[in-house]
């Protein structure tokens, strides 16, 4: 951490790449060419199972995260592109595919080890699994796009895997499946066709996957994001797929910027403003641009 | 909450108050908002408002209010905000960090009259609600639906939506399904300049900065939340509770930690100790052996093949931690009777000591018997009485001391106690508070957890919300305005709580 904020520092413009995968949401940082790129940390510190937390740099790939946690028998509610990296995928802030079972992004940072804009550390939240200390920056944090302060370590809440789990796709419209199923860890409607994971111990799983083969329901591969597509918050737009109860989107193209109250866009800039008055975290970058 | 006598006398005398026309400018515009019917600035409402669950007295409530809607709320705050005075959320008042206690008579808007489920929508799981209605009723009025609101703070029957909502609150089912913050997916706030936002969204994450998750848990320092949109959750096809019982404390609590090690994430976990036990079992006849060091319970639900194999993995644990025995209740009657024990643990300590004070920490849940230890030392040491009923499962410690304010010297014991029992949370690695806030009690304690950086940084969030500092002042942040008239610890609340 030390060395992070070395490399913050307390003047001049900066911005932290992770893996790159969605460094064009929100805008590319402006001042492009005096603004000094650094990344952050790397390395899982520790995994504790019987804490459900891991600490961990947060310049590590998800994808390194979920293997390491795997051994443990554990997982956490992060995913994102090949590449990806823990920082990225928890600045960007969108729900995990399988939201239902391992549950909402907002819920998974329990401590940030960060680097303000004056280019002091602070820590957000604390290591418990349970905290109602001060003010909750952890959740302010997740979705700001590094632009009020940078993340360098952070704990997680993770959860024990799944002792099975199966991906079928059939063409019953949700009502009917969210009726059929207890707490399914994704429903995914395409405006045809209901693509749903279930997860829970192995009965339980082929009970459920007998009820859905009676609706008509076939086994189907997890599915992946088609070449162009990325996964946005909002609603269901022509032509793209709705992850039911998580406020996910996913289609090719971005969507519509969306609609802000004048109230709630004059907070999110005092709140910019009280972090970071010169600008100098992640320049240009904005959250409410997320979706356009 | 019961109206003590006293309380019910002053009140009696608010009936004829006077009816001469208003001096005060401040009620005078108060009143023109609300009309005189909901505005209280007589004695009776000062003194039944100056406190809350909490043992901190000597709080002073300034005028009253009443509203019934958003715009009413609004008005309260733009009216107290122009007169350059504070104003205090309140919803029932059961908060025990004093975050409801006034400090120099600020304008309290209690949101008691706004207690009306304005939509559910089955479907969608979801349902928006006045701040004010109580977190019991939602749960009733979904009975049938399927559905039910997650949180379930032991104060149920009495605490509001919007106080939930404001501490963020917790309970013991909220190991599996998550904290209040976990099921509130938008709130509807009147901001402390008087606008009125809507933070979150019905689905997902709405765009930007999570606002909502920032408001949660605010302590009424940001704002009013003036309806809610809750998250409703299914009811679970299968649910078992199981009572462990143990002659070690230790036994119960390293069970709690091999569980969880062993991947299995009960609904709850709940660890009550003798002390509890022998005053519960009289009136709850749940069966908890009397002679048990401590009882453990188990809830599990989900679908049904996996609640039989979770319960047999328990067994094997708990048994192989010293567990003397393993009980499945039999039937709803049996489950009713487990929890109605453990629900009613704080009404059963009146049999005990006429006054408590309750703490609420959290530690990391592998060193729940270390740190139980010592706080059964710390406790003795100050030759004092502890009784521990806790939400073992998220390391959430909630030791119980009950005393007898009236005995000299003890409330100086009591008080050193808890900040023992904080300083040894913290150092194993824990935290302040893991549900009932930080309010006026445990502001002094932040520093311990927190570096001076930490604090601005949540000063800054909170500067962005309340840019005049007017929102519920000297709460949370030891930076905060003083409240000097008040003291820590007094003779326990009014009420049926004792
Ligand atoms: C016997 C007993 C058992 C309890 N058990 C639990 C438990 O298991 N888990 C738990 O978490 N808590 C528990 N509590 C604490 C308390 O009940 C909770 O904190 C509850 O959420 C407070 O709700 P309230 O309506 O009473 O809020 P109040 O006490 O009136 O207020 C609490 C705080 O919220 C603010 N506030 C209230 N309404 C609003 C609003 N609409 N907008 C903004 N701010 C607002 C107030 O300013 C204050 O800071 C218990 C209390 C008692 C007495």
């Amino acid at each position: 951490m030390a060395a992070f904020r070395d490399e913050v520092g307390d003047a001049g413009t900066v911005c932290v790449r992770g893996g790159g995968t969605r460094w064009l949401v929100g805008a590319v940082p402006s001042h492009a060419g005096d603004v000094r790129q650094i990344s952050a940390p790397l390395g899982i510190e520790s995994i504790e199972p019987a804490e459900m937390t891991v600490v961990v740099g947060s310049g590590t790939t998800v994808a390194d995260l979920a293997s390491a946690l795997s051994e443990h028998g554990q997982e956490v509610a992060l995913d994102g592109p090949v590449g990806a990296t823990v920082g990225g995928a928890l600045m960007v802030g969108r729900n995990p595919l399988r939201r239902g079972r391992l549950g909402e992004i907002a819920d998974v940072l329990l401590q940030a080890d960060c680097v303000g804009a004056d280019g002091q550390a602070f820590t957000a939240g604390g290591p418990t699994v349970k905290n109602v200390t001060g003010f909750d920056l952890c959740r302010l944090l997740v979705g700001s796009l590094g632009t009020l302060a940078l993340v360098g370590r952070v704990i997680l809440r993770t959860r024990p895997l799944p002792e099975a789990g199966a991906w079928m796709v059939g063409e019953a419209p949700t009502g009917i499946v969210m009726e059929a199923l207890y707490r399914p860890a994704t429903v995914l409607w395409d405006g045809v066709r209901s693509t749903v994971r279930i997860e829970g111990s192995c009965a339980d799983v082929a009970d459920e996957i007998r009820c859905l083969e009676a609706l008509g329901f076939t086994a189907a591969d997890e599915p992946v994001l088609p070449a162009g597509w990325d996964r946005w918050s909002g609603t269901l737009p022509e032509g793209g797929v709705r992850a039911l109860g998580s406020g996910v989107v996913h289609k090719p193209g971005p969507v519509g910027a969306p609609e802000v109250s004048v109230g709630v866009r004059a907070l999110a800039d005092r709140l910019r403003d009280a972090f970071d008055p010169l600008r100098r975290l992640n320049p240009g970058r904005d959250p409410y641009r997320m979706t356009a | 909450m019961v109206i003590s006598p006293l309380t019910r006398s002053l009140l009696g005398r608010l009936a004829v108050r006077r009816v001469d026309p208003i001096t005060d400018p401040l009620e005078r515009d108060l009143v023109e908002v609300l009309g005189r019917g909901r505005v209280e600035a007589g004695i009776g409402a000062q003194s039944l408002y100056s406190h809350d669950g909490s043992v901190t007295r000597g709080g002073r409530a300034g005028i009253v209010c009443f509203p019934e809607s958003t715009a009413e709320v609004a008005a309260c705050v733009s009216v107290s905000v122009s007169h350059g005075r504070p104003f205090v959320p309140r919803g029932a008042g059961t908060g025990l960090s004093g975050g409801a206690v006034p400090c120099d008579e600020p304008v309290m808007v209690v949101t008691t009259r706004m207690d009306v489920i304005h939509e559910v929508d089955v479907e969608r799981r979801l349902a928006w609600v006045g701040p004010g209605v109580v977190n019991l009723d939602l749960s009733r009025h979904l009975e049938g639906t399927g559905l039910h609101f997650a949180p379930d703070p032991s104060s149920q029957q009495a605490c509001t939506i919007g106080g939930n909502v404001a501490t963020n609150s917790g309970g013991p089912h909220c190991l599996l399904y998550g904290v209040t913050s976990a099921h509130v997916l938008a709130v509807e706030v009147v901001l402390p300049d008087g606008e009125v936002v809507i933070l979150g969204a019905e689905e997902g994450r709405a765009a930007g900065y999570d606002l909502r998750g920032a408001f949660v848990g605010g302590e009424g320092t940001l704002g009013i939340a003036t309806r809610i949109c809750v998250r409703l959750t299914e009811d679970p096809p299968e649910v078992a509770t199981l009572l462990l019982d143990f002659d070690r404390v230790a036994g119960a609590a390293d069970t709690v930690s091999a569980v969880i090690a062993a991947g299995i994430v009960p609904a709850a976990l709940e660890i009550m100790d003798q002390r509890v036990i022998e005053a519960v079992e009289p009136f709850a006849h749940a069966g908890y052996p009397l002679d048990a060091a401590a009882v453990l319970i188990v809830e599990l639900d989900g679908l049904p093949a996996g609640v039989a194999t979770a319960i047999d993995r328990i067994e094997v644990i708990g048994t192989a931690h010293g567990a003397r025995t393993v009980r499945v209740a039999a039937d709803e009657d049996e489950r009713t009777r487990i929890w109605k024990g453990r629900k009613s643990a704080f009404g059963a300590i009146a049999v005990i000591k006429p006054d408590y004070y309750l703490n609420d920490t959290v530690i990391p849940r592998t060193r729940l018997t270390e740190v139980l230890s010592r706080v059964y030392e710390v406790i003795e040491e100050r030759d004092l009485i502890v009784m521990n009923v806790f939400h073992a499962g998220d390391g959430n410690l909630h030791p119980l001391i009950v005393f007898d304010a009236r005995e000299p010297g003890v409330m100086e014991r009591v008080l050193e106690a808890g900040e023992e029992i904080v300083r040894i949370s913290v150092e194993a690695g824990g935290v302040l508070s893991g549900e009932h806030g930080i309010g006026l009690e445990k502001k002094r304690f932040m520093s311990m957890q927190f570096s001076p950086a930490d604090l601005e940084a949540q000063d800054r969030l909170r500067r962005a919300f309340d840019v005049e500092g007017l929102a519920n002042p000297a709460k949370v942040l030891p930076s905060g305005a003083s409240c000097g008239h008040v003291t820590s610890l007094g003779r326990a609340p009014d009420g049926t709580w004792v």
